[in-house]
């Protein structure tokens, strides 16, 4: 049924050419138009970008009067500005990554595998309203509710785990800390990360569950080994994606931490907090003179290109993901016995298409403790 | 299977046997949960009582403690399945407080400010020449007008040419054509574009064309259909591909022309689908604050004109209330908590009309 829709079509006017209206050709046209146009914005987001960005990055940052002071002043030149801006960007979303992506790769599991059939549906549609609140009242939420609930956990950590270097350093009374900023970033990464992970768990094929638990696996080993390697690349493809989205996004980082265009990785301090780039251009933008504007377009380029990489890398392992799986699961069919596979295949795909909504029952309910005890009544 | 064995044999009752014994009771991990809440309540109690630390060192108790529980009665696989099962729930009862927490947050501090003046009228200075003073009132009537006008008119450029690109992938292209697959790969490319990125964009645009400070509304409608357009192709592209096949075939037997068998067949069949997937764009686009504060700045004056001077919109005047305060920092971060509110309504309402237009307009019968 979600085959392309246009194979049928084509092929049934090209026996007998149909009569060629104009509205039909006014709309062929007008739809190509339409994914050409996506092609030239594209295209013109990219070129708009550099033309604006080039000024700034020519110009000699030591003596040109409007670079030498305000925001971009005191940097020899375009790339000393805004390395400690990547870094900036980098760490932050790395922070967030590592605090949000196992929590929500467990959310994942939780709906896909733990929770009541019935619920699932209901708890999915929650997580995926994370996405749907604005931004700006994460950063909001962030200030007022993140900031002094990680105080005391800084404190601690500080205190005892200071010897490494991203706790050390002058603990932040404020709680303005990158942290506080990664944490809010980890929230707002939740949802993608979560919705793409739940549908590739709920993708794994029923046989191999159930294979799994047939040998007397508990759920957990089950999922070990059977949901996580099915699932392992479309997992790494979503977090990337959560990555990219933490890459961009300004306005938590703008309203939580207290910035310094510096590299460093402490986490906990106020004065020695990473700047990001998005965070950087929206501070600046407002107090800027043209050609610092022209600075900061550079670093807005930078993290287009930064983004624009992470995103494609995404996509193509997830395109891998569709062939790699193909592809391992001939390999293993040629190893079978020639009776099996057609079985299997055939199984495989019927159970898949029957129920799309792959659950295995708990290993607590009452079903497999009679069919043990029958069995052992017809042993007996 | 339990149709060969006979019910007499079926055992009722527990009986002790071999099978039970090394197991747990049934219901232990509720008694595991129970147990540790009343003891982690009896610890914070003498070291002083908080919500949030009585959650986490219950957490922490009932993980330890069923760990410990299962690996001495039952075995250590066990044991690692029931912590995972724990660990899992968790992460899924963290996700649920962020939400919570942040919706209570924003009504809480957003309530108070919200009332009829606060929609109706424009912020303004108020010189009262008797004493000298300067007082502000505020209101978000303008932030209300630039957000529905730069939101309306980002969609009436997206859902045009979202809509159509998604008819061009599905009706027209070959899949295996070069610029269907290009197509579809910068669509999920552009999914990705970092917000501010498009704010950028814009700006750089405009202040190509009519010069430096080219902030207006229509700048920023651009820069926000940028980010709506992909949300809009991939959504209705999987709409217009679960209409059957066999509904196409028919009107083409029929001798329909493709261009009329698109909008009479597929598109009727798809509206539904299509109208929801385009509410949750507007409503993912209407919160946007880093691109609309790139292209159309801030301002606290009314303006109605997109094409001419800053435009305010809720989320920038939720961002500069806090970010740069007036003279009356209580006052300003007030009404950065109302615009908040005010937005987090907007959005409410359109994933609630999206909801209401799938049900609705959801085609009979199965698909």
């Amino acid at each position: 049924m979600s085959e392309p829709g246009s194979r049928g079509p084509q092929r049934s006017t090209k026996g007998v050419r149909a009569k060629s209206r104009p509205a039909d050709r006014i709309f062929l046209g007008l739809s190509t138009g339409s994914a050409a146009s996506i092609m030239v914005i594209l295209a013109g987001v990219a070129l708009f970008l550099i033309i604006q960005a080039v000024p700034a990055i020519m110009a000699d940052w030591q003596t040109n009067p409007d670079l030498t002071s305000g925001p971009t002043g005191g940097y020899a030149n375009f790339w000393t500005y805004v390395g400690p801006l990547i870094w900036g960007t980098l760490f932050a979303s790395a922070i967030a990554l590592v605090v949000g992506a196992p929590i929500a790769i467990g959310i994942a599991l939780f709906i896909s595998h733990y929770a009541p059939r019935r619920l699932a549906g209901i708890l999915g549609y929650l997580v995926d309203l994370l996405a749907a609140v604005p931004s700006i009242v994460f950063g909001l939420w962030g200030i007022i509710v993140i900031r002094p609930f990680l105080l005391p956990l800084s404190d601690w950590l500080n205190t005892y785990l200071g010897w490494i270097p991203l706790f050390g350093g002058q603990v932040s009374t404020t709680g303005s800390t990158i942290l506080a900023g990664a944490v809010v970033l980890a929230v707002m990464i939740l949802p993608i990360i979560t919705s793409i992970s739940r549908e590739i768990f709920l993708q794994t094929p029923r046989l191999h569950e159930e294979a799994a638990l047939a040998l007397g696996a508990t759920k957990w080993e089950m999922i070990k080994m059977a949901v996580f390697p099915y699932g392992r690349s479309g997992v790494i493809s979503a977090t990337l994606l959560g990555l990219g989205r933490a890459l961009g996004e300004t306005m938590a980082i703008a309203l939580i931490i207290s910035p310094a265009i510096l590299v460093s990785v402490r986490m906990l301090t106020e004065g020695e907090n990473s700047q990001t780039i998005a965070a950087n251009i929206a501070l600046n933008f407002p107090i800027a003179t043209t050609l610092q504007r022209e600075a900061l377009i550079g670093t807005g380029l930078l993290l287009f290109v930064i983004s624009l990489a992470v995103n494609m890398v995404a996509r193509i392992i997830a395109g891998r993901a569709g062939k790699g799986a193909l592809r391992k699961r001939k390999k293993m069919l040629a190893q079978l016995p020639p009776s099996d596979p057609s079985t299997v295949l055939a199984v495989d795909d019927v159970l898949a298409r029957k129920s799309p909504a792959v659950h295995t029952e708990g290993a607590d309910d009452p079903e497999p403790e009679i069919d043990r005890e029958e069995r052992e009544g017809k042993d007996a | 299977m339990s149709a060969t064995i006979s019910p007499s044999r079926q055992p009722s009752g527990r009986i002790a046997n071999s099978l039970t014994s090394g197991q747990l009771p049934r219901f232990i991990e509720w008694y595991m949960l129970a147990g540790s809440l009343a003891l982690s309540a009896v610890i914070l109690l003498l070291m002083g009582f908080n919500v949030a630390g009585w959650l986490v060192l219950a957490a922490v108790i009932y993980l330890i403690g069923l760990g410990i529980l299962s690996s001495a009665v039952e075995n250590r696989r066990k044991a690692t399945d029931r912590v995972v099962r724990g660990l899992v729930t968790v992460a899924f009862l963290l996700a649920l407080a962020p939400l919570i927490s942040t919706l209570i947050t924003v009504v809480a501090n957003g309530i108070g400010s919200i009332n009829w003046d606060f929609v109706t009228q424009t912020s303004q200075s108020v010189f009262d020449p008797d004493t000298l003073e300067v007082t502000t009132k505020v209101g978000a009537w303008q932030a209300i007008v630039g957000t529905l006008i730069i939101t309306g008119i980002a969609a009436l450029i997206s859902i045009p040419i979202g809509i159509l690109t998604s008819i061009y992938l599905v009706e027209y292209a070959q899949p295996k054509h070069w610029m269907a697959r290009t197509v579809t790969f910068l669509v999920d490319v552009m999914t990705g574009i970092p917000s501010i990125v498009a704010g950028l964009f814009a700006f750089s645009l405009f202040s190509l064309i009519v010069g430096p400070k080219a902030f207006s509304g229509f700048s920023a409608s651009i820069a926000l259909s940028v980010l709506m357009i992909p949300i809009v192709v991939r959504s209705c592209e999987e709409m217009l591909r679960l209409v059957p096949m066999d509904l196409r075939e028919a009107s083409y037997a029929l001798g329909v022309s493709k261009f009329s068998t698109i909008t009479k067949i597929v598109l009727p069949t798809a509206i539904a689908g299509i109208v929801t997937g385009v509410m949750l764009a507007i409503a993912r686009v209407i919160g946007e604050t880093a691109p609309i504060f790139m292209a159309a700045s801030f301002t606290d004056n009314f303006n109605a004109n997109p094409f001419d001077g800053p435009m305010q919109t809720l989320p920038v005047m939720a961002y500069t209330g806090y970010k740069f305060p007036g003279q009356d920092i209580a006052a300003s971060n007030a009404s950065a908590w109302g615009a908040a509110l005010l937005l987090v309504i907007l959005v409410v309402i359109l994933n609630l009309i999206a909801r209401v237009v799938a049900k609705v307009f959801a085609p009979k019968g199965s698909r």
